[in-house]
């Protein structure tokens, strides 16, 4: 190193060629990090910073798909919120968020557990486990689609069909209740593996010698998940948490496959409520103004699974204050 | 399209194998009255070049006689003619880039009301249409509509045909509940639904979100009962004691259908007909062809035991029944009008449009009158009630204006969800009614 500069500053006083303006600039530490940040600055600007303006000003706008929009200001929000669909496919969003993300994690936990311990075919399960993930969810939501099918049901035929315990076949999504649930289900059932993947990860980081101190100290079963394992468990927790729930409240792929929102449009969420008004409707401006009402829930979720479920102390184990 | 010898070959082999049925109306000009009237003779540009986007085929005769039709106009003009075969869902988008910048397509054809979206962008038809007109006996009424701009004689889309969705029924179970015919009578109808019902062969028509049979189910509600979304003047005009009496009538006729039609897309009518879970429902000619031309021998007997018929009339003085037809428009940024004229001329005479309306076996029905006189018409009784799908006063948004609203309109399922509500007692009449007027005035207010 010291004679790289030695020879560096004999040059120097050889040539000593002069400092030009470009010369000083890229020395100038300030300009070479913002030039290396170029393009993933560019990046982000291209794909991320201009969408979401775009979305922002198309909020503000009558634009339609064909004709160039006038601004409007807010008045796509205020007729949003005069409108009793829009506050269904919130109301409805909220509530699948946090019963599928409620149901995925207890789930979840539970397979990542009974996955941490030594069974046979072990490596191979673990890819099964994967699948639902894996699947396009298209085609997982094709296959629900079928399964929730008023006449050619699996779940209807083998109960009606095979086991005789009920006359009629299963009506999964005909009413606005069921219909929900019905989506609700589809959904943990692709998000458990994601879930128990991420969380048996976070695991298989909690040294054995923890749990053998506290065989030793005596603790059930119980006092070993609650004082061990949870909270050693919390900052991938948190992390997989905040996933989870980006994923459930912006699902468009599940409703629209299965339902379209239908039957009419109970079970609507945001984005397919967003997507039938903007593309299929033409009203690009509405459909944006929808979209654009979904950010200020996403950063409320992200804070709260981040400052909620993530606090340093508790995961240090200390006490709160 | 640029065609090597490899490839027609391949598209000749593919004509061949795509018709088990023998390639009908080969020597289709014959059968076809025409004027003699002056064709309007358009000078091609010089290295004229096109693009056309057009809807994928539904079934194959469909895209294998347009592509034959497109390689006999470059032969014989010279014109280099590229087709490209876009999904239903992605056509709309791609017309929108198409018009806003500008560049692309020189011929979109799209549906229905889309050339009067972009009525600013798109040459002036008059010409070619009222030439086709006079030359093959006139335009049907709803050609005309989705041709002609609004209130006026001027051409701005080339409807090239279109396809409805009639009654579709056992015979033998509509015999069996004492009927020889779908009644046009509302309350027979609804005495013959109830009495399929009662022999467990119950009707099914769709009120979830299927684009195409809820929107055609809950249009022809409104107009056998008299009722319309729209009047003359757009004005949104479902505070009526016909919408009232619509939504009476649906919620009868809901009991006796299949349960779970609320859960339908546009496959479950077809489903559960080909399933031979119901007696009744309302659909295009693509069922009954898909269960004759199945190699399982049960569809086959379906098939035999299918018939068509117009929709129930009730308080229609016509067929309360609507088409979406395909809608050809030029747009104004073609470098080579000319050529593009030439191309939907050449397309909608009698020597190619004959071949491939006969092989699309009424999944198309012509826009010109003449065309209604082909065989194939008459080859197949049970094609008739699709025959004349064009001659129709009623569309999407009837009576108003055309508009981008009415399209919005159907889109987000406005009129179907009202219906879905009432007949599920979810909201009272009076109560769907005001919310679906209040979504229709946002769309018809900016319109």
């Amino acid at each position: 190193m010291d004679a790289t500069v030695d020879v560096g500053l004999q040059r120097l006083n050889f040539v000593r060629a002069p400092d030009t303006w470009v010369t000083k600039l890229f020395d100038y530490k300030p300009f070479l990090v913002f030039l290396c940040l170029l393009p993933s600055m560019g990046l982000l600007v291209v794909f991320l910073t201009y969408p979401l303006g775009l979305g922002l000003w198309l909020s503000m706008t009558d634009t339609t798909i064909g004709q160039p929009g006038h601004f409007v200001g807010l008045e796509n929000f205020q007729e949003l919120m005069d409108d009793p669909v829009f506050w269904m496919s919130v109301t409805n969003t909220i509530f699948y968020t946090v019963v599928a993300t409620a149901g995925k994690f207890t789930l979840g936990l539970w397979l990542a557990l009974l996955l941490n311990h030594h069974i046979p075919f072990k490596a191979f399960i673990r890819a099964i486990v994967l699948l639902p993930w894996i699947v396009p969810t298209v085609l997982s939501a094709i296959a629900w689609w079928w399964i929730y099918s008023p006449q050619f049901s699996i779940v209807s035929y083998v109960f009606v069909d095979l086991l005789h315990w009920s006359d009629t076949y299963f009506n999964f999504l005909g009413s606005p209740w069921p219909a929900r649930w019905s989506l609700i289900v589809a959904n943990i059932w692709r998000g458990i593996p994601f879930v128990a993947i991420t969380l048996l990860a976070g695991l298989q980081t909690i040294s054995p010698s923890l749990y053998e101190a506290a065989l030793l100290d005596g603790a059930s079963g119980w006092q070993k998940f609650y004082r061990i394992t949870v909270p050693l468990l919390m900052p991938i927790l948190a992390v997989a948490l905040t996933l989870s729930v980006l994923f459930t409240f912006s699902d468009f792929q599940l409703v629209y496959a299965i339902t379209r929102g239908g039957p009419f449009n109970t079970t609507h969420l945001m984005a397919t409520l967003a997507f039938q008004r903007a593309i299929p409707g033409a009203q690009l401006g509405e459909g944006a103004a929808i979209a654009v009402s979904m950010i200020p829930f996403l950063i409320a979720a992200t804070l709260l699974c981040f400052f909620g479920v993530g606090r340093r102390k508790w995961q240090q184990g200390e006490a709160n204050d | 399209m640029t065609v090597t010898r490899r490839e027609s070959l391949a598209l000749g082999a593919a004509a061949l194998g795509a018709s088990a049925i023998p390639i009908i109306g080969a020597r289709a000009a014959d059968e076809i009255p025409t004027a003699n009237v002056k064709s309007p003779d358009y000078k091609i540009e010089k290295g004229a070049t096109l693009h056309v986007l057009r809807p994928a085929k539904f079934i194959d005769p469909d895209e294998v006689f347009w592509k034959a039709n497109t390689k006999k106009f470059i032969e014989q003009t010279g014109i280099d003619v590229k087709v490209d075969f876009v999904s239903w869902e992605d056509l709309r988008p791609q017309l929108a880039v198409v018009a806003n910048t500008g560049a692309g397509a020189d011929i979109v054809i799209s549906f229905s009301t889309d050339p009067h979206i972009y009525s600013a962008k798109v040459l002036e038809l008059t010409d070619l249409a009222e030439y086709l007109g006079a030359k093959y006996g006139g335009w049907y009424s709803l050609a005309e509509r989705y041709g002609q701009k609004w209130g006026t004689k001027t051409w701005i889309g080339i409807p090239i045909g279109g396809g409805t969705g009639p009654c579709v029924y056992r015979k033998s179970w509509v015999n069996e509940a004492g009927y020889t015919e779908i009644p046009n009578d509302l309350e027979k109808f609804l005495d013959l639904c109830q009495k399929l019902q009662k022999n467990g062969h119950p009707c099914g028509m769709s009120l979830g979100h299927a684009l195409g049979d809820a929107n055609g189910y809950s249009e022809w509600l409104m107009w056998t009962h008299g009722a319309f979304l729209v009047d003359e003047k757009g004005k949104v005009a479902l505070d009526s004691k016909e919408v009232l009496a619509a939504m009476k009538y649906a919620t009868e006729l809901q009991k006796t259908m299949i349960p779970g039609t609320l859960t339908w897309n546009d496959v479950g009518n077809n489903q559960a007909f080909a399933a031979g879970k119901i007696g009744f429902t309302f659909n295009g000619v693509s069922l009954y062809y898909s269960m004759l031309k199945s190699p399982d021998a049960a569809q086959n007997a379906i098939a035999a035991d299918t018939y068509h018929q117009d929709a129930p009339f009730g308080h229609s003085k016509v067929k309360p029944e609507s088409a979406q037809p395909m809608n050809a428009m030029i747009f104004k940024h073609s470098k080579y009008p000319n050529a593009a004229k030439a191309y939907l001329q050449f397309m909608m005479e009698a020597e190619q449009y004959g071949p491939w309306l006969s092989n699309c076996l009424g999944y198309w029905s012509q826009s010109l009158k003449a065309y209604r006189s082909m065989k194939f018409w008459e080859s197949d009784p049970k094609l008739i009630p699709y025959a004349t799908a064009m001659d129709s006063p009623f569309y999407d948004g009837y009576k108003g204006p055309i508009s981008a609203a009415s399209a919005a309109v159907i889109a987000n399922y406005t009129v179907v969800d009202m219906f879905a509500s009432v007949v599920t007692g979810n909201a009272t009449p009076e109560a769907a009614a005001k919310q679906a007027a209040k979504q229709a005035e946002r769309y018809y207010r900016n319109a």
